[in-house]
């Protein structure tokens, strides 16, 4: 028996991984929390504590079930089986793992223990089964990154053999970082705490707005055990954060006045973890006076200002105007003209937000999951009235992020009350908390009008959209100022004005989420582009290549592409499967029924990098005295992929194997600042600092051994061979006088994209690359439910050049599910859908087999003539799934998501 | 501010007080006139916890043998209140219980189904609990153990209303009691349909039982239906069942006779999940589907 704690009466024993064990605890607590804090089992992962998303799935007596809502009791004397030991112990296990490496089935990992237990008990039972029960099998998993295609191929490939050898750039090889993903071994920000850390817990305000005053909390907290009370008058620093300069609006700690609901009043420390958590915090001693809110834009207006100097609540605007639209559309010889709308769309990352701080003597130090570790220092010291160089933030695996892991979260909280104490603190949300208070897609209100002569080329566009910001600006300026940039979509649009606005309401804030509201202007755009190619008798596909942009064209705000503008190669290497699409789909609905099938088409575009603005990356590699080739790597990889790019990159620019470069960091006190992983930034812009660090260090060891550039160099046991036609020569390290302590030979570069700012109508270069993409969506509509079934999605991208096939392929399958999300069940309602149940994410079955079909015309700045992926896979998928709705039954959905209710009743307006 | 820095602070009031007892009698002493909770397959009891503990004693009845299983009886089936509804997926049962197990497979997910009961589903008295249709349709019985001895009741006089049932203090549900029904011309078939805005782990925004029996004639001569997630609690729906009675067992003729009939039963609600003029449309739609895919299911039989 191997005791887990001292034990006494009120232990429970199980069989653990095949160990006998005992576990002393409560024995109505979670199996979840017993197995991750008591028996050490952190590969247990934890996302929403219902029974909602199934990363805690566990195995007993083989049958899977969610830790979360298991009572440790219930497993006294049962055989408890979790990913970490079912990998070891089993061989099917292993396989599995295997396969899931091979087909990149993980991406940032957290949901992967919940699937493989699930599959497993699946496998166990059928060792070949159908795609059909494998859905069933794993129909209780959520996961936000992949769009379950590879997971379900991985699990019917769970036989198979292989993997991919490595290499450089252009190979399709495994995650460089995946292992300990599939094995149970990666650690999140949940995973990390010490033993002997506190407890933070946030008290929040069930209000959306109010004043409030705090009563006596020293005693509230001291009849209570509590090591700590924090509220605004604790922060020893500026208590205001932000992302944006000029924006920086949200205070950790509400001061006064509570603008949203679910914001931070005050926040407890304790010990230990369930006492903390099972405070009662009603009657914590505050006081709340109501106030008028708004929760719409519509109210804003009617309501005292949030912020001082945004006049109406008006946040801010953007602005692009090009030649004259107003007298181009009177000319026009059709206007496709309409209102669109988007709520709130939550992330529904299955990590919720969570930290650890230690005080390390006059510093402070944070692990926690994040998107932007060199931001949160900056913002964290800010706060703490700290010096940058005293705090530290060292991001843990990150599940899943987005766009909502660039803001601070919980952070500051630990960071604080650790530097307070001077004792570890860890803080994890739970899920009602992470959906109520993490930043969102911002709501849009969208008018639109575009015209079209009779040739069926774009004359002009108008559009004027109005984004719900919520109570704090976060990335809602990059919003404003992104959506008229994009809203023409990619296509030729001569004459054009763009009007947005983000206004504040007393919601939680709108921020970042893949697409920057990219997403809400093509739901708008693309729409009207059928109705101008229906109402001029064009096919759809061939009315959208007619005005794509090609090189050589002006976009909106008068950029020229010479090169890479590759939406007309994305529609081309669509029509085959569109010709197919249609006659499948006029064929399908010969014979009537109640079943229309539909087809829809959209295409899309995405400015890589900060919208006229640097944004730089450094990447710094060495090589040690031994021989080992480093690579400091600060782009945080939250799934998508950047520790395998960024390597590849990397070691075809040096020209050594991938496999023997090795990655440190990311971490703020031993990586350069990398940027944030956002805007589809880090392939392009890191890339690029990575192809420059690469080749910097070759030509020092090039020219160490005075040989021609296409030498091969060979990194081996403390010296390097450098071999051309020539001959070889072979340069021993440790005669070379080092660079740094730490390194014999080092390089850092930097890359920082070429940008103009814009000029008063928007004019000018706001980023150096835009990915486009163009996607073909196949459904069902069933004409008496106004249920959608999807068939297929076939989604072309243009990437320039591929850095990795398979990661571009698992970037495009999770972005089509977040749109398929959009499209047709994703709505955050404050208040009333703040959990997994009511508010719906794709699931194992809601997402058809999608087909990738890479573009890679080659981009000016990229690496190698790489561009970012990562928002572009997002945008065409709602537009294309709501064109083909259309066209199977006639009805526009115009304001998302279009559920079954909406549907039907746009199909029976239409009869009306 | 800084109040102080303990290791350690609990209330005795918070030692556990669990208990599996493995007897309805100790169960029920247990129950015994204390704010006691029970536990049964958790997915729910969690849930509904969020990050509290609970408070108070709770009574597992994870271990009582007396609870679990199905068995045949003279006149009916009896369902032990612990089954999961992954046992009852997989059980050996007639086509009478096609509905019904089908509606097990629709519950949650199948970690959900692994470990949540039959009688945990009743007791919880979600609107959406997907056992309840069937088990209306089936005319189940509920059996209750309680302080005052052992009792029946027809599950529709069970479940009272949104998380209401008439469970008395102290008593516990011991088993689901489904009778025969042998009608003379043709075996009954039965059928489940959910509707929700994903494929799996959905709360529905209704859903539909049905049982159909032919007469000599083949044409309808019994049919039981009822719906869930458009009332407060599932319900039979009278309307329907009688426009049905002698109809033609066919799409047109079944289509037909629902079309006219009273939805007078439903009390459908707005909520996050659609609307209620969407609700009682789609449970109109659904049942045509539901009664007709009973009938070609024994058709194909």
């Amino acid at each position: 028996m191997m005791p887990m704690q001292t034990g006494n009466a009120t232990g429970v024993s199980l069989v653990l991984n095949g160990q006998l064990a005992r576990i002393d605890a409560d024995p109505v607590e979670r199996l979840s929390l017993a197995l991750r804090e008591r028996a050490g089992a952190r590969d247990v992962k934890v996302g929403c504590d219902a029974g909602d998303c199934g990363a805690c799935t566990v195995l007993v007596d083989g049958r899977p079930v969610c830790a979360c809502t298991t009572a440790l009791g219930q497993v006294e004397g049962a055989h408890v089986e979790t990913l970490a030991g079912l990998v070891t112990s089993d061989p099917q296990a292993e396989a599995l793992a295997h396969a899931f490496q091979r087909h990149q089935a993980a991406q940032c990992g957290i949901c992967t223990p919940g699937m493989m237990v699930s599959a497993l008990a699946l496998l166990r039972a059928q060792a070949e089964p159908s795609e059909e029960a494998v859905r069933d099998a794993l129909g209780g998993v959520l996961c936000r990154c992949t769009g379950y295609r590879k997971i379900i191929d991985a699990v019917l490939d769970a036989r198979g053999t292989g993997m991919p050898a490595p290499g450089g750039v252009g190979t399709a090889m495994a995650r460089v970082d995946g292992w300990p993903k599939v094995t149970g071994a990666e650690l999140f920000a949940d995973d990390v705490a010490p033993a002997d850390a506190l407890v933070l817990r946030l008290v929040r305000s069930p209000h959306h707005r109010a004043r409030f005053t705090l009563g006596d909390t020293r005693a509230w907290g001291a009849e209570r055990g509590l090591a700590l009370v924090l509220s605004a008058a604790d922060v020893p620093g500026e208590n205001r954060f932000g992302v944006i300069p000029g924006f920086e609006d949200q205070p950790m700690f509400a001061q006064g006045e509570i603008r949203f609901r679910g914001e931070a009043v005050a926040a407890v420390v304790g010990a230990p973890a369930d006492l903390v958590n099972a405070l009662d915090l009603s009657d914590f001693p505050v006081a709340y006076e109501d106030l008028p809110a708004a929760l719409v834009p519509s109210d804003a207006g009617t309501i005292a200002d949030l912020h001082e100097g945004r006049e109406g609540n008006v946040m801010c605007r953007g602005f692009v105007r090009r030649g004259e639209p107003e007298a181009a559309l009177e000319r026009a010889a059709v206007v496709a003209e309409g209102r669109f709308s988007t709520g709130f769309i939550e992330h529904g990352y299955i990590e919720p937000e969570a930290a650890v701080a230690r005080r390390v003597g006059d510093r402070i130090e944070i692990q926690c999951c994040t998107q932007a570790p060199v931001m949160n220092r900056d913002s964290i010291a800010r706060l703490l009235g700290l010096p940058k160089e005293a705090v530290r933030v060292v991001p843990t695996a990150t599940g899943g992020g987005f766009g909502s892991k660039l803001d601070l979260t919980s952070q500051p909280y630990v960071a604080l009350a650790a530097w307070m104490l001077n004792r570890p603190v860890r803080v994890t949300y739970s899920r009602v908390e992470s959906i109520a208070t993490s930043t969102k897609r911002h709501p849009s209100e969208i008018r639109m009008r575009i015209g079209a002569d009779t040739e069926g080329r774009i004359v002009a566009a108008e559009f004027d959209g109005t984004f719900n910001t919520g109570a704090y600006a976060s990335w809602g300026p990059t919003v404003a100022n992104r959506v008229p940039i994009h809203a023409s979509g990619p296509y030729r649009t001569p004459n054009y004005v763009a009007r947005s606005a983000g206004i504040h309401t007393n919601t939680a804030p709108a921020g970042a989420f893949r697409g920057f509201g990219v997403p809400q202007s093509a739901l708008a755009q693309e729409p009207l582009y059928d109705e101008l190619a229906n109402r001029l008798g064009i096919d759809r596909l061939d009315f959208r290549r007619r005005n794509a942009l090609a090189n050589g064209d002006a976009t909106v705000t008068g950029q020229v592409f010479e090169r890479g503008m590759g939406i007309i190669d994305c529609f081309d290497a669509l029509k085959p499967r569109w010709e197919r699409a249609l006659a499948e789909a006029q064929a399908a609905n010969a014979g009537g029924g109640h079943i229309r099938r539909g087809v829809g088409i959209a295409g899309g575009w995405y400015g890589c990098g900060n919208t006229s603005m640097s944004n730089p990356s450094t990447i710094r590699a060495g090589l040690t005295g031994e021989g080992r080739v480093m690579l400091h790597q600060g782009a945080t990889d939250i799934g998508q992929g950047s520790n395998t790019v960024i390597a590849q990159i990397f070691a075809t620019a040096l020209g050594v194997p991938v496999e023997t470069v090795t990655i440190v960091g990311p971490d703020t006190d031993v990586t350069p600042d990398a940027g944030k992983t956002s805007a589809s930034r880090q392939t392009f812009v890191t890339g690029n600092a990575a192809r420059l660090c690469g080749e910097a260090l070759r030509a020092r060891l090039l020219r160490l051994g005075n040989v021609s550039d296409t030498a091969r160099i060979v990194i081996s046991d403390g010296e390097i061979r450098l071999c051309d036609a020539d001959g070889q020569r072979v340069i021993a390290l440790a005669e070379l006088t080092p660079d740094s302590t730490a390194y014999v030979i080092e390089a850092v570069e930097t890359y920082d994209p070429p940008t103009s700012p814009l000029d008063e109508n928007g004019q000018g270069v706001p980023y150096a690359v835009f990915g486009t993409a163009a996607q073909i969506a196949e459904l069902e509509v069933d004409m008496r439910l106004g249920t959608v079934r999807l068939l297929r999605i076939t989604a072309a991208h243009d990437v320039g050049k591929a850095i990795n096939p398979l990661l571009v392929e698992g970037q495009v399958q999770g972005g089509v599910a977040q749109g398929i999300g959009l499209a047709l069940m994703e709505e955050f309602l404050p208040g009333r859908t703040e959990n997994l149940h009511d508010y719906l994410i794709p699931t194992i079955g809601d997402v058809p087999p999608i087909e990738t079909l890479i573009i890679e015309t080659g981009d000016m700045h990229g690496p190698y003539g790489a561009k970012g992926l990562g928002e572009h896979c997002l945008i065409p998928t709602a537009p294309a799934i709501l064109n083909a709705i259309a066209d199977a039954c006639g009805a526009r959905i115009t304001d998302l998501p279009a559920t079954p209710d909406k549907v039907l009743a746009a199909i029976r307006a239409l009869r009306a | 501010m800084q109040v102080r820095t303990p290791d350690s602070h609990r209330p005795d009031s918070d030692r556990p007080d669990y208990h599996r007892p493995n007897t309805v009698g100790d169960a029920l002493a247990l129950l015994a006139g204390g704010e006691a909770r029970v536990l049964a397959g958790g997915t729910d009891f969690f849930p509904a916890l969020g990050g509290r503990r609970p408070r108070g004693r709770v009574v597992d009845l994870g271990r009582i043998a007396a609870l679990r299983g199905i068995a045949r009886q003279r006149d009916g089936w009896r369902i032990g209140a612990m089954t999961t509804w992954s046992e009852i997926a997989r059980a050996d049962l007639p086509p009478l219980f096609d509905g019904l197990r089908l509606a097990a497979r629709e519950v949650g997910s199948i970690q959900i189904q692994n470990a949540g009961t039959i009688a945990g589903n009743l007791c919880n008295a979600s609107p959406a609990a997907d056992g309840v249709p069937p088990l209306l349709t089936l005319d189940a019985r509920v059996e209750l153990a309680g302080p005052n001895g052992p009792r029946e009741l027809p599950l529709g006089d069970f479940i009272l209303g949104v998380r209401k049932t008439a469970l008395a203090p102290g008593e516990i549900v011991t088993a689901i009691l489904v009778p025969d029904w042998s009608p003379a011309h043709s075996p009954v078939r039965t059928h489940f349909l959910k509707l929700g805005a994903r494929r799996y782990l959905v709360i529905s925004i209704a859903m539909v039982a049905a049982a159909v029996a032919l007469d000599g004639t083949g044409r309808i001569g019994e049919a039981r239906v009822a719906v869930g997630a458009c009332s407060a609690v599932a319900r039979r729906l009278a309307g329907v069942e009688a426009a049905l009675r002698g109809a033609e067992a066919s799409g047109t003729a079944v289509r037909a006779a629902v079309a006219e009939a009273a939805l007078a039963e439903l009390s459908p609600i707005d909520d996050v999940r659609a609307s209620a003029d969407y609700r009682r449309d789609a449970a109109r739609e659904l049942v045509v589907r539901t009664v007709m895919a009973a009938i070609d299911q024994g058709a194909q039989r």
